[in-house]
């Protein structure tokens, strides 16, 4: 005796394709939504911005007058502020994410920590900036300086990068590490010639998406006193400076209409950074993977 | 009850045995009164085990009891698990390792491992040879070119790889790459290797190569195979333990165990009457 009736299964199946067809079809229009939405934001911007797109605005400073005015400073500022960012939330990152997930006992107050770390990762930037503008800025006397901004940032976007760097190093096959540990490898070894070669393309997705929020975030800069309109470059870490998205708000909350042009073109520049360094992590990307 | 009955009937075993053949060989590990616990599960029960130098000592016994645990202290590898506990002795050329003042990153260089599954790194052949080699601080290209060379002949595949040297080692077959991890595991020139079920994962004709290979490879070296392949235990051991539930119900050598076990469990796993 059968259990399954054939001719029912049959009935079935029309609905059950159908049901298959418009689920396909939902989640095609889910992400047409946000499709729509980004052509629609660059072209609004392109549209508006290219005319102010030219070398000068490369090449002058801050001005009151719209058609004098360049971006020079904040995008100087906002390549000063990688520099300072990049390495300290990469290199306290990594370490952190390597501690955790190969030194450390597995016991709660680990457990604790990681929860913790993954907490961090939702606090509100403002929030960092408030941290910044009282340890950084005003206990440690850095100033308004690109130090102190950019451990702010840092400490912002570290709780990501633990986070990504800790997952790329937990999905290094187990066997792997087993191989090097059995030919007398120490712990050090096994991590820096079998563990990071592997993790690092993983590390390297989450670290430049972190530093890509890093070169958009206002709010934790606006806290801690980083001015918006600025006409010198800076020398040092210790000088202050401007960034490419404080600099596009100050032109937007300005009342005239060339200035929102202006903005546009800014927008731009900062879009074109972050393509610049994205294409940067997938080049060190591919080439990791292609060895290993 | 039937425990101790069954460790008297063992030991005249071992003794006899050393009387004869192999009563010259030297001992490699002498394991005393060794008892294991993961957490409270108590997973090897007192142990003891003695093997020879040049020999080849298979360890057998259904899933589960405790042979690929025993195999893994005798480097220590045991420890990458977390809540492992030990009581008892396993003396290396008579020192005690599981004294923490033995450094495992020393025992590891005179005992190598050959694991379940082929785990080659993702590099080139070559890098995988020297990367024992290179970990213990050799640097001179002259030197580890010569390794390489004798590493992949000692292991087989040195007429297989020797004009791919540089590609990786991904490329390979699944039996090529065991015996690419043999020749990884040659390469730092250990004194034993331990062989956790090598050939499980691998089809019968590279399976016979390995057979093969350990056959050779004992006369420089000693060798500790868990298999659960009990012909493969018969064709190449000198010496077979079988375990079951934690416990070596009998240990001999292999003849005696395949042909005139001691012990009724022994005989009724060998006849396929379980596990």
């Amino acid at each position: 005796m059968k259990l399954i009736n054939k001719s029912h299964v049959a009935k079935k199946m029309p609905a059950r394709l159908a049901v298959n067809t418009i689920c396909k079809g939902l989640f095609f229009l889910a992400t047409l939504v946000g499709l729509l939405v980004l052509a629609i934001l660059f072209y609004r911007i392109f549209t508006q911005g290219i005319g102010s797109l030219n070398v000068d605005f490369l090449q002058n400073f801050a001005s009151r007058k719209p058609e004098e005015a360049g971006i020079k400073a904040a995008l100087i500022g906002s390549i000063w502020l990688m520099v300072v960012v990049a390495p300290v939330s990469l290199l306290l990152g990594v370490g952190t994410a390597i501690y955790l997930e190969e030194y450390a006992r597995k016991n709660w107050i680990t457990t604790f920590i990681k929860v913790n770390i993954s907490n961090l990762a939702g606090v509100p930037s403002i929030v960092f900036g408030l941290l910044g503008l009282t340890v950084f800025v005003r206990a440690l006397a850095l100033d308004r300086s690109i130090l102190a901004a950019g451990l702010t940032m840092s400490l912002l976007v570290l709780p990501v990068i633990i986070v990504a760097a800790q997952e790329a190093i937990r999905a290094v096959p187990r066997d792997l590490r087993e191989a090097s540990f059995g030919m007398g490898a120490t712990k050090w070894q096994t991590i820096l010639k079998v563990v990071l070669p592997a993790a690092i393309p993983g590390i390297l997705t989450g670290g430049i998406l972190a530093l890509s929020r890093a070169i958009g975030e206002t709010a934790p800069l606006v806290v801690v006193g980083i001015p918006m309109f600025i006409a010198f470059l800076p020398q040092t870490v210790m000088d202050t400076f401007t960034v490419l998205p404080m600099q596009i708000y100050n032109w937007t909350s300005r009342p005239q209409e060339e200035f929102q042009q202006v903005a546009a073109a800014g927008i731009i520049v900062l879009l074109i950074l972050l393509i610049f360094m994205n294409s940067i992590a997938v080049i060190i990307r591919n080439k990791f993977q292609k060895r290993y | 009850m039937n425990m101790t009955l069954t460790r008297e009937k063992e030991s005249p075993a071992i003794e006899i045995d050393n009387v004869g053949s192999a009563a010259l060989t030297e001992k490699v590990y002498e394991t005393s009164n060794l008892n294991l616990w993961y957490g409270e599960n108590h997973a090897l029960k007192n142990i003891n085990l003695d093997m020879h130098q040049n020999e080849v000592t298979a360890i057998i016994g259904p899933s589960g009891c405790g042979k690929s645990t025993y195999i893994k202290t005798l480097n220590r590898m045991i420890e990458l698990v977390p809540d492992v506990k030990t009581t008892g002795q396993i003396k290396y050329r008579n020192r005690n390792i599981l004294d923490q003042s033995y450094k495992v990153e020393d025992l590891r260089t005179q005992v190598g491992m050959v694991f379940q599954k082929p785990n080659p790194f993702p590099k080139s052949i070559y890098e995988n040879v020297v990367y024992g080699p290179k970990i213990h601080g050799i640097k001179n290209k002259k030197i580890l070119d010569e390794i390489v060379e004798k590493s992949l002949k000692g292991a087989a595949i040195w007429d297989e790889v020797k004009d791919r040297l540089h590609e990786n080692a991904y490329g390979l077959s699944g039996g090529q790459q065991q015996r690419l991890c043999i020749a990884r595991c040659l390469a730092i020139e250990p004194d034993v290797i331990l062989m956790d079920e090598p050939t499980s994962a691998l089809d019968p004709i590279s399976t016979l190569k390995i057979e093969e290979l350990v056959q050779e490879l004992k006369k420089d070296f000693s060798i500790i195979i868990v298999t659960h392949n009990m012909q493969q235990a018969a064709r190449i051991s000198d010496r077979t333990a079988f375990f079951l539930n934690g416990e070596v119900i009998e240990y001999s050598d292999t003849n005696t165990i395949f042909s005139n076990p001691n012990d009724k469990r022994t005989e009724d796993y060998i006849t396929g009457r379980f596990g």
